[in-house]
């Protein structure tokens, strides 16, 4: 059947035209880019997308298909998906279905056949923003969805963390398969450490579990004595969606917390952990999403090739309350990475449980297991 | 950490002459690392055979050795140049095992230099197959069941053990030389035997099959503190079997998941710290299972190579480059991204587009080779193509081939059954599009080809396209905006429609500028567009917005060579090199077009604007539009640029240099004759037949023996040499195909000498850039004899003929840059055989005796400088003498008859200096890889005409203390001369006989002229084989004589080196190159 027509209609009034695929209809979000040449299943699944359109610069997308493995979280989070050339057929040995049907099922909307380097470059120029895609019928009247995407919702000052994270609280005892990521060293005694669900990747669960650590993942909301109820060994912050601002009562919850625990954050917990010290975040004129960016370890003086997906970003002035700046990104030297020493939390900005990507970043999880330790 | 400052002075190594495997890439990577480490305030000595390399011109290194790549040649510029360290990674395999050898034989301790950019631990753990087997079983990754053996009983019953097919793969060999794939006991033996002679440690190893897995190949970089990036990925097209060389390969990869990418990657890490690549670039090659994803390791290259050129250019990320600063101490952070100024080496280039490499075989030189693809290299070139998806760049790509292809699916014409796909051949990738195209299956041409499915959907798109367009009753005029837009995004070229529709190309692209479907250009910026790239490296495409950004100085285009191929190679690359230096110095902005990833011209900091696209009068026109340059240089890039220059001209490209006009007249043969007839200068007798019945009579006229060839093909392809009627007629029969081309007869010039002239002329006045005398008489093609200069048998009259012949010919077809003429001159008459109205193949040779740019020159006459203010008015005088020679892929081609003729087929060349001929002619020997014995056995069988010559060459070898045995005629002749020679039996007559005593090593040198016209059996069996066995083989008495030269002197003296810059020096000549 021939592809219905789609578009992609940005707020200051530019549209890019393609052809639609995955579920039709109108959807609203912010216009983002992701430079990762592999992966799109691990991005489509992962919370930190939420109420995002995600155009990908790589051209052919979909040739490897979906599979059981690769998903990142329990469903697609993105408000819509951008590509230059949507693949006919699947090829490849582990694939369990096609892009365009995973996409219909999860109600997402697909845009193929469209300019993305155009977008791309737009969105470097102009900086990321609202937009509206649309599939189907609706794809027709390019100034009505302008004017959607205009009054839809603001990245800026947004929590949407309570939309994302876990309902209730839960065990997760699955480690990662071998193949992919080798046999870690468990620790000995398998203590517990509690993660703060503000949209958390399921690899790091499996990254923290491949280490021997009992994980409970409880929801943003479960304040410090439900948690000390609990009587973790370990703080996980995890990553998640919009503002970190916006998260005030994680960012208090983090604050009464701090030196009693080690904290480990990745993203929008490193973000929240560098709040509840003290510091400042910013939005990003564009962010960083992609799975190439180089980070500097300024301890080791090492790089390491990392995965981002970040629109706010932790301000390089900021102060830390004794705090360190331990990691920062070579593109541009904003802060990768922060640690407090007496209050045994530290955190980076980027992704080591990659998902896609590269996995030069492991050993952070090494770390927090060694901090978690020393308490059992 | 900062540049190391303990070292003062190193020395890099090239990698010689251009053979299959081993092509101009290593002079695009010598380039790089020569100039990184002489910014960065090094002292480079250079040692390359090779003259036809820009690495080799004198700018490029602080001494520049052009000498014989052999250790003791190295040992002799050590002691000189006192180098403190060694980087053999940017030459090729031949650089690393010449690095070897001179590690080995102890001489880099002895001067104490050090070994940069590689150890030699990491060089052989990674070269010996069997150590790098057993080192990745240690790490826990799996290799093929595979045995190192020595001699074939072992290979059998090893063999035995794993089954068949195997495949059999040399240690220490580069480009696959002298591996294979056996099916059974007696392939297995043919193949392991040779593969057993062709290594350098007598070694093969003999692998389980993988043949249809899916192969690919990482690039990687790691600097001294550990930080590791993959360059780029790349997936092969054609599976397991086809070496990586000879396959169609995709960048990036296309069929892997991130989880199945990462793998590989964490396994390249394991594998570089287990076998210890501390710095620099290398790549790993894995085969990967269709069907479950199991992942086997195939080889790791520890050094720079042909794919991290092609991954260079395809990611903008200058491998060479950067593995040469690593090598000094930098690290990745601590060097730039030249493309987008603000952000560090140490990151991992992100594509936007789709990359397809495609090899390009010349099978049709080398009659009776398999056609057959394997894991031994048998292309000698490849063209990339850039497109926004992968139907785009694989039709850019297969135009690029300038091989008279449109498109994917506008050849392949014979039917072919699906079953033929199986076999990977040259024309595999036509023959796909027809089968697709009659609708056989796509999972049907999967399980033939074992290609992955992904990329025959893809193809089969193409074809769908295709026959859309074949429908009877659609029209030109009837495709609309959208359908024109969508063609080209499919990367459709306007001839390619032409053809589907039956119309003239020029009326499409009238219609598509007419509904404003034009080209739009996009940067190749390594960051997919997340960064601003400052470097203008683009390609085009159908797309929004363009990134070309002409500005409005002073422009120059300057067109290459396309891919490299037997008659069009690395010395047209070098001479667009120059042109574009040239036009830079001028204050010209300089446009560089080319598809060849393995060139310095398509590096993206050698022109001010590097556009990689398709040499076809479209895609150049295009650019033209877009940049609308002042000039557009077409003498330079050899015979391609010519052939579309009649097409750009007509579509309103302004053409510089010299007019269309006159290379037609060059071409033309009635206009030529003529225009020769009024300037009453000789040329061989010649008729122009367009039917059989002509043949005899015309052939009466002209006189026995004959030049024949077919009217339209270039390169001397299709020429033979008839020496009476019925070989004539033979060969009228089997080449031509009458009606449509003439054919040619020219009277051949027997035993006449060929002079080669290049030379300037900017329509005012002409200067001789040099006179190259051939080695081998008239009759063996320019590119493949040697040459001298200066002349030193041809007497000071028929010089100053040729001058005078020269001096007119240049002022009357009003020459505006380089031009390049054959002569013969035969009893005392001097002919001319042709003009080349462009630079020749033998520029960079001139260039170098000379210590003058010639090429540079010929741009500067092309932007309108006249030989006056150039200061380039009177032939030079050259001290001493320089030796080209030919390099022969005959070794890669078994059975294919080795002797030389009217057809071009060397890939390579090399040079030697002397003071005197014979050290030089020995040098040049010595550097093709066959040096002269000066004792030992010599082995003479000639035909009955050079019986008297070879008596006295026959002598003086004797008398150097040669033992001669001989064929029975020739023995018997040179006895009853008094000349001692013991008879060997031939073939026919049963062992032991020469083929015997030469595989026993019972001969040094081989001394063999063909019988008659046809190709010898005999002889022909006796010349492969010495190629097979590297034995040096002379098919010429003048050969022989020069050979005998070089022997007397080099018994008289040893050889010494000097480097082009002291040359130049104490020969008082300035040289502005
Ligand atoms: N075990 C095998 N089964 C099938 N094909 C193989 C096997 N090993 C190597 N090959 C093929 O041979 C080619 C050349 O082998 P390789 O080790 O890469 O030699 P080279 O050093 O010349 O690149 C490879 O590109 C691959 O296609
Ligand atoms: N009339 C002739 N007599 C003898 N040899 C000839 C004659 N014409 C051409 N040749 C030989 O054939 C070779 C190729 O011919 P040429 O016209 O130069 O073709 P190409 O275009 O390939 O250079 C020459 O280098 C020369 O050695
Ligand atoms: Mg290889
Ligand atoms: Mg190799």
């Amino acid at each position: 059947m021939p592809a219905l027509p789609a578009v992609l209609a940005l707020e200051d009034g530019r549209v890019f035209p393609g052809e639609g695929f995955g579920a039709e209809g109108v959807q609203t979000g912010e216009i983002v880019f992701n430079t990762s040449m592999t992966g799109y299943q691990e991005i489509l699944t992962d919370p930190s997308y939420y109420r995002q359109i995600v155009a990908m610069t790589v051209p052919h997308v979909g040739n490897t298909g979906v599979n059981l493995e690769d998903p990142e979280s329990k469903k697609v989070w993105v408000s819509g998906f951008v590509v230059r050339s949507l693949s006919p057929i699947v090829s490849n040995w582990r694939n369990r279905g096609d892009l365009a049907t995973y996409l219909r099922d999860n109600g997402v909307i697909g845009v193929s056949g469209l300019a993305t380097r155009a977008l791309v470059r737009h969105i470097r120029a102009k900086g990321v923003m609202r937009a509206a895609v649309a599939h189907g019928d609706a794809a027709l009247d390019t100034d009505s969805l302008t004017a959607l995407a205009r009054a839809s919702l603001d990245m800026s000052g947004a929590n949407l963390v309570d939309a994302v994270t876990a309902s209730a609280a839960y065990d997760w005892r699955e480690g990662s398969d071998p193949q992919w990521y080798g046999d870690a060293s468990p620790a000995r005694a398998r203590p517990l450490v509690v993660a703060y669900d503000f949209g958390v990747k399921h690899n790091i669960l499996r990254m923290l579990t491949d280490r021997g650590l009992r994980v409970t993942v409880v929801p943003a909301g479960t304040s410090p004595c439900e948690l000390r109820a609990l009587a973790p060994s370990g703080i996980f912050l995890s990553n998640g969606p919009g503002d970190p601002a916006a998260v005030d009562y994680a960012i208090e919850n983090v604050r009464s917390l701090l030196g009693e625990l080690p904290i480990f954050g990745i993203c929008l917990g490193h973000q929240i952990l560098a709040l509840a010290l003290g510091g400042k975040t910013e939005k990003m004129p564009f962010g960083h999403r992609g799975g190439n960016q180089p980070v500097k370890n300024l301890r080791t003086g090492e790089v390491e090739i990392a995965t981002h997906n970040h629109g706010f970003a932790v301000s390089a002035d900021s102060d830390l309350g004794g705090g360190e700046v331990t990691h920062i990104n070579l593109n541009d030297n904003t802060v990768a990475g922060l640690r407090h020493q007496a209050l045994r939390a530290f955190s980076v900005q980027y992704h080591p449980e990659a998902a896609p990507g590269p996995h030069d970043s492991m050993y952070l999880f090494d770390e927090f297991v060694a901090a978690v330790q020393d308490l059992v | 950490m900062p540049k190391r400052s303990d070292i003062k002075t190193i020395m890099i190594i090239g990698s010689g002459p251009i053979v299959i495997g081993q092509a101009c890439e290593f002079d695009y990577s010598g380039v790089q690392a020569c100039k990184a480490l002489k910014q960065k305030g090094y002292r480079v000595v250079l040692l390359n055979s090779n003259p036809a390399t820009i690495m080799t011109d004198p700018e490029f290194a602080d001494a520049t050795y052009i000498e014989p790549l052999t250790p003791s040649i190295c040992e002799q510029i050590i002691a000189k140049e006192k180098p403190d360290a060694l980087l053999p990674t940017v030459g090729g395999q031949t650089a690393l095992n010449l690095a070897v050898a001179l590690q080995e034989a102890g001489l880099l301790d002895h001067f104490s230099v050090e070994l940069i950019g590689a150890s030699l631990n990491s060089i052989q753990l990674a070269e010996d197959r069997q150590l790098f087997n057993e080192t990745m079983r240690e790490i826990g990754l799996r290799v093929p069941d595979s045995k190192v053996v020595g001699d074939v009983e072992a290979a059998l019953s090893f063999a035995a053990r794993i089954g068949y097919p195997t495949l059999i793969r040399p240690s220490f060999t580069m480009g696959g030389a002298g591996g294979g794939v056996a099916y059974d006991e007696d392939e297995l033996r043919a193949v392991a035997a040779n593969g057993i002679r062709q290594s350098p440690v007598g070694q093969v190893l003999v692998d389980k099959s993988l043949l249809g897995w899916k192969e690919y190949e990482l690039e990687l970089m790691r600097d001294a503190k550990g930080n590791f990036v993959v360059v780029c990925s790349i997936e092969n097209l054609d599976p397991m079997g086809v070496h990586t060389g000879d396959s169609i390969t995709i960048a990036p990869a296309q069929t892997l998941t991130d989880k199945e990418l990462q793998r590989l990657r964490n396994m390249s890490r394991m594998i570089f710290d287990r076998v210890g690549i501390t710095t620099g670039g290398a790549n790993v090659q894995f085969a990967i299972n269709p069907a479950d994803g199991e992942v086997y390791v195939i080889e790791m290259n520890p050094r720079v190579s042909r794919s991290s050129a092609l991954a260079s250019k395809a990611t903008g990320f200058p491998i060479a480059k950067i593995a040469a600063l690593l090598a000094v101490g930098y690290t990745l952070d601590e060097i730039a991204n030249d493309i987008t100024r603000q952000t560090p080496a140490s990151f991992e280039p992100s594509l936007d587009y789709v990359v397809v490499k495609i090899p390009r075989w010349d099978f049709k030189k080398f009659a009776g080779a398999d056609p057959v693809l394997g894991p031994q290299m048998k292309a000698v070139g490849e063209v990339m193509a850039i497109g926004r998806t992968f139907p785009e760049a694989l039709q850019k790509a297969v135009r690029s081939l300038d091989i008279g292809i449109d498109g994917f699916g506008s050849q392949a014409r014979e039917h072919l059954s699906p079953e033929a796909l199986s076999v990977p051949t040259a024309q595999r990738l036509f023959q796909v599009a027809r089968v697709i195209g009659e609708g056989v299956p796509i999972d049907e041409i999967v399980r033939q080809t074992r290609f992955d499915p992904w990329f025959v959907q893809q193809m089969s798109e193409l074809m769908a396209i295709h026959n859309r367009l074949l429908e009877r009753d659609l029209r030109l005029a009837d495709l609309d905006c959208r359908d024109m837009v969508k063609l080209k995004r499919y990367g459709f070229s306007d001839a390619y429609i032409a053809g589907l529709l039956g119309e003239a190309e020029l009326a499409v692209r009238r219609q598509r500028k007419s509904l404003g479907v034009r080209a739009n250009f996009y940067r190749v910026d390594t960051c997919a567009a997340e960064f601003a790239a400052h470097t203008p490296y683009l390609y085009s495409t159908y797309e929004m917005d363009d990134e070309a950004q002409p500005v409005s100085t002073r422009k120059v285009m300057i067109l290459g060579g396309g891919p490299n191929r037997i008659g069009q190679g690395i010395e047209f690359d070098y001479c667009c090199v120059h042109a574009c230096f040239a036009l830079r110095e001028m204050g010209y902005e300089t446009i560089m077009v080319n598809c060849n990833p393995e060139t310095v011209s398509t590096d993206y900091d050698t022109a001010d604007r590097l556009y990689f696209e398709p040499l076809t009068a479209e895609d150049v026109m295009n650019i033209v539009d877009r940049e609308e340059p002042d000039g557009l240089l077409v003498q330079f890039g050899g015979q391609s640029p010519l052939n579309i220059a009649r097409d750009l001209q007509r579509m309103g490209a302004p053409i510089w240099g010299t007019s269309v006009d006159t290379i037609d007249l060059a071409e033309d043969r009635e206009r030529f004759n003529a225009l020769m007839g009024e300037l009453n200068i000789r040329q061989p007798a010649g008729a122009t037949i367009i039917m059989r019945n002509e043949a005899t009579r015309a052939a009466r006229r002209i006189a026995y023996p004959l030049l024949v060839r077919p009217s339209y093909v270039l390169g001397g392809r299709g020429m033979a040499i008839v020496f009476d009627e019925e070989q004539l007629l033979a060969w009228l029969d089997s080449n031509v195909t009458w009606g449509d081309h003439p054919v040619l007869l020219d009277q051949f010039l027997d035993d006449a000498y060929e002079v080669d002239v290049d030379a300037l002329a900017d329509g005012e006045q002409v200067t001789i850039g040099g006179i190259m005398q051939h080695i081998e008489q008239a009759g063996v093609h320019s590119g493949d004899s040697a040459c001298v200069v200066p002349p030193y048998k041809i007497s000071y009259f028929h010089l100053d003929v040729i001058r005078d012949y020269t001096q007119r010919i240049g002022l009357a077809l009003n020459i505006k840059g380089l031009f390049n003429i054959q002569f013969a001159v035969k009893d005392d008459e001097v002919y001319v055989l042709e003009v080349n109205p462009r630079a020749s193949r033998t520029v960079p040779f001139i260039s170098k005796a000379i210590g003058q740019p010639l090429a540079r020159y010929a741009a500067q006459i092309a932007a309108g400088k006249t030989l006056q203010e150039i200061g380039f008015v009177a032939e030079p005088a050259i001290d001493g003498f320089f030796v080209k020679e030919a390099v022969f892929p005959f070794q890669k081609f078994p059975g294919v008859d080795a002797r030389l003729g009217p057809e071009m087929r060397s890939t390579g060349e090399v040079m030697g200096r002397a003071s005197s001929f014979g050290h030089a002619y020995v040098k040049a020997q010595a550097a093709a890889g066959t040096p002269l014995p000066i004792g030992g056995t010599v082995f003479i069988s000639v035909n009955d005409f050079d019986k008297g010559v070879v008596a006295k060459i026959a002598r003086d070898l004797v008398q150097f203390g040669f033992r001669l045995v001989a064929t029975a005629g020739t023995a018997g002749w040179l006895n009853s001369l008094g000349i001692d020679a013991s008879p060997v039996k031939k073939l026919s007559q049963g062992a032991p006989n020469i083929l015997d005593l030469m595989q026993d090593g019972g001969v040094d040198l081989v001394i063999n002229t063909p019988r008659g016209g046809q190709a010898h059996e005999d002889g022909m069996r006796i010349r492969s084989q010495a190629y097979a066995l590297g034995v040096p083989i002379i098919t010429t008495m003048s050969a022989a004589a020069a050979s005998v030269q070089g022997i007397r002197r080099l018994r008289e003296s040893p050889l010494s080196v000097r480097s082009l810059q002291s040359h130049y020096a104490e020969t008082g000549k300035t040289s502005e190159n």
